[in-house]
């Protein structure tokens, strides 16, 4: 069976064909302003890659911030569902799923077969995303890459008060008048993040293995703040950034072109206890 | 005085909300907050007042959001554990947790 | 610096003497020191009533800022530090006022200085910052019974429409004027975030968007936000809207017609300052509050005088 999973986030948009569960061809693109003339764009490219027609592709499902976006698919499914579902198969001993994205950020506690528990989300707000990342290194003159590298030289912990982006900013540039090294100022600002991310992690629950995907789980001195930051190993799959369009192509194979995601099933925790 | 500590983002209204005027600074619920996020001391919101008051600790209140959300504040299944210890009934939690994380 | 840097976002430096008052025949001289993230103010008050007042830039070091504000409050008085009986500080940056001898918070201050300043129908002072803001509820003898304050998020703060303004690069004070310069009044910007807002307006930028057209969605979006902000508290009537923004009509405007209610005429309380043209300037607002806190604390003798000369 061929099928397509189409992941439009808020910066990148990913695609993935797949047959008969091996990938065929995929591409990433930024979605720009117009994103889904991005998508359609990218689409056409990663279909002539695989050598493929649009007619060939039985089954297109799309995820993402925007995956509505996707006029030729045939289902639309809850990112948290089509990164339980990716991530099930590449990890299976994956327990909580954290994806930090150019946009949004989310936790996603998930059991053995993939299935949704709980999820929380981190939206609307800057902080805490990939988008802070980029903020800070412009604000420092630096590359995302050059960032993730120098982070990991800083021996020194600095933190950050900022929440917010725009506020954040003003205080690396403080940092920076400070003479503060720049790896030092590249590992708060991972911290920062970091710290933020845990946050929302801990609304699930944090349980082994956890698992990290998304765009910004290529940034090595992210990673390393955020395995301080939850006191465990995080696993990163490769290409951590394709998941989301795995798992809609997983879906699509599935024959799966709707899906609802029911959070909240996750065990209360104990009150009597803290209040005693 | 209603002491609105917290904030307000694109996704809800996060604040942990004092009564001055019916909390007599006891302090029982520094004790049962389990992520020590209250204090006692002077009313930093008016001057004139000579008792003690309880607040929310000044680092905490960028992240209120994140800090309380461990006791399901407005939709666990018994309120959360500072409000349960406030003999006045002093505190309680803005809508946010509910409205976003309740459902 | 061979070029001087294009500064859109700051509204100018200014100071104000009262020449009516002998501050010498005074009883008790009391100053209030605001320190904000990007104004400092500092304001002087003899036996209660308005006697000078400075708003400056405040620079990377407070301390310094406090002392210069009030250096230039003091410029042609011919008063020094040393004859002030008490001072306070208040603002983000209140713990950084040296010559002051108590700190208090800036929204006890705003409440206490709104009474003052609009008299005490106020009910609900607005107070927007350049770094944060400040929603306060208080009675008629200027006391806080409700507030919530934002320091948080940029959005709904000043600094989120200096972005704004450095984004398209057209200075603060035109921005209001320029907002009402459209044809119709577009559709706000959607993301309440600045750095998703700024990648909005990049992107209307580019689909060749009327400037004016951009700048109107940007004050509807900054007044939404306002809104937001205030609904926590609900507004109560008479209703006055403090601080930076305060000065822009872009925004004050479509709050007012947002919520429906009329924001209070920028104007004294007390007619004698209006008829002997004192400056009416918001921004000076939380030092006046501070230096009123001042009075009544000596007044009541909860302190005691620190007065050198």
């Amino acid at each position: 069976m061929l099928v397509a999973g189409i992941d439009i986030g808020g910066k990148n948009v990913h695609v993935i064909l797949m047959k008969d569960g091996t990938i065929l061809a995929k591409g990433a693109a930024p979605t720009g302003i117009n994103k889904t003339e991005a998508t359609e764009q990218l689409y056409d490219k990663v279909l002539q890659q695989a050598g493929l027609r649009l007619e060939d592709i039985e089954c297109v499902v799309a995820t993402g911030s925007s995956g509505r976006r996707v006029s030729f698919a045939q289902g639309v499914i809850p990112e948290a569902a089509a990164d339980a579902r990716a991530v099930v198969q590449l990890i299976p001993s994956a327990r909580t799923i954290i994806d930090v994205g150019a946009e949004e950020g989310r936790a996603i506690k998930i059991n053995s077969e993939g299935k949704v528990l709980d999820f929380a989300i981190n939206e609307k707000c800057a902080a805490g995303t990939g988008t802070f990342v980029d903020t800070m290194a412009r604000a420092l003159e630096i590359t995302m890459e050059e960032m993730a590298e120098a982070s990991l030289k800083s021996t020194e912990s600095i933190p950050m008060n900022a929440q917010c982006a725009v506020f954040g900013e003003s205080e690396v540039v403080s940092l920076i008048h400070a003479k503060t090294p720049k790896h030092d100022i590249a590992r708060a600002v991972h911290d920062a993040i970091a710290g933020r991310v845990g946050s929302v992690a801990r609304i699930v629950g944090l349980e082994n293995d956890v698992v990290m995907i998304g765009g910004v789980a290529r940034n090595t001195g992210f990673v390393e703040s955020l395995k301080r930051e939850l006191a465990t190993d995080v696993i990163i799959p490769n290409e951590p950034d394709f998941v989301g369009a795995l798992g809609a192509a997983a879906a699509a194979e599935a024959g799966v072109v709707e899906e609802k995601v029911e959070a909240r099933v996750v065990e209360r925790q104990d009150y009597d206890e803290s209040s005693n | 005085m209603l002491a609105n500590y917290g904030f307000q983002d694109g996704s809800g209204d996060w604040f942990l909300v004092i009564d001055t005027d019916k909390c007599d600074g006891c302090g029982k619920c520094t004790e049962a907050c389990p992520v020590n996020v209250l204090e006692v001391g002077p009313d930093e919101y008016d001057p004139f007042r000579e008792e003690p008051v309880v607040k929310v600790r000044e680092e905490e209140r960028k992240k209120i959001r994140y800090s309380c959300a461990s006791c399901r504040p407005g939709y666990g299944e018994k309120p959360a554990p500072c409000v349960i210890t406030c003999e006045t009934g002093a505190i309680f939690h803005s809508e946010g947790w509910k409205l976003l994380y309740g459902k | 610096m061979a070029e001087e840097v294009k500064e859109f976002w700051r509204w100018p430096e200014s100071h104000w003497t009262n020449l009516d008052i002998d501050w010498k025949q005074g009883k008790i001289i009391t100053s209030g020191v605001d320190v904000g993230s990007v104004s400092t103010q500092a304001v002087i008050m003899v036996d209660g009533e308005l006697f000078a007042f400075s708003s400056t830039r405040t620079g990377s070091d407070s301390p310094d800022s406090a002392l210069k504000g009030l250096d230039i409050a003091l410029e042609v008085t011919g008063m020094t530090a040393d004859n002030i009986d008490y001072c306070i500080g208040t603002g983000y940056g209140r713990v950084n006022v040296p010559m002051a001898q108590q700190t208090i918070t800036e929204i006890a201050c705003h409440a206490r200085g709104a009474n003052f300043v609009y008299g005490p129908a106020v009910r609900t002072v607005m107070d927007m910052g350049g770094q944060d803001c400040k929603a306060i509820r208080c009675d008629e003898r200027g006391k806080v019974i409700k507030f919530m304050m934002n320091d948080k998020c940029a959005a709904g703060t000043g600094r989120g429409m200096e972005v704004f303004a450095d984004l398209i690069g057209v200075p603060v004070w035109e921005i209001g004027p320029r907002s009402f310069q459209v044809e119709k009044e577009p559709a706000m910007i959607s993301s309440t975030c600045v750095v998703f807002a700024k990648s909005e307006v990049v992107g209307l930028l580019e689909e060749g968007k009327p400037e004016n057209d951009i700048i109107a969605a940007y004050c509807a979006a900054m007044a939404h936000r306002i809104v937001e902000l205030l609904n926590r508290l609900e507004i109560e009537k008479e209703f006055a809207i403090t601080g930076g923004i305060a000065k822009n009509e872009g925004v004050v405007k479509r709050l007012e017609n947002e919520t429906g209610v009329k924001t209070m005429e920028k104007v004294w309380y007390n007619p004698e300052y209006n008829s002997r043209n004192y400056p009416f300037d918001t921004q000076i607002i939380g030092a006046l509050g501070a230096a009123l806190f001042a009075m009544a604390l000596l007044e009541r003798g909860r302190v005691e005088s620190a007065r050198k000369a």
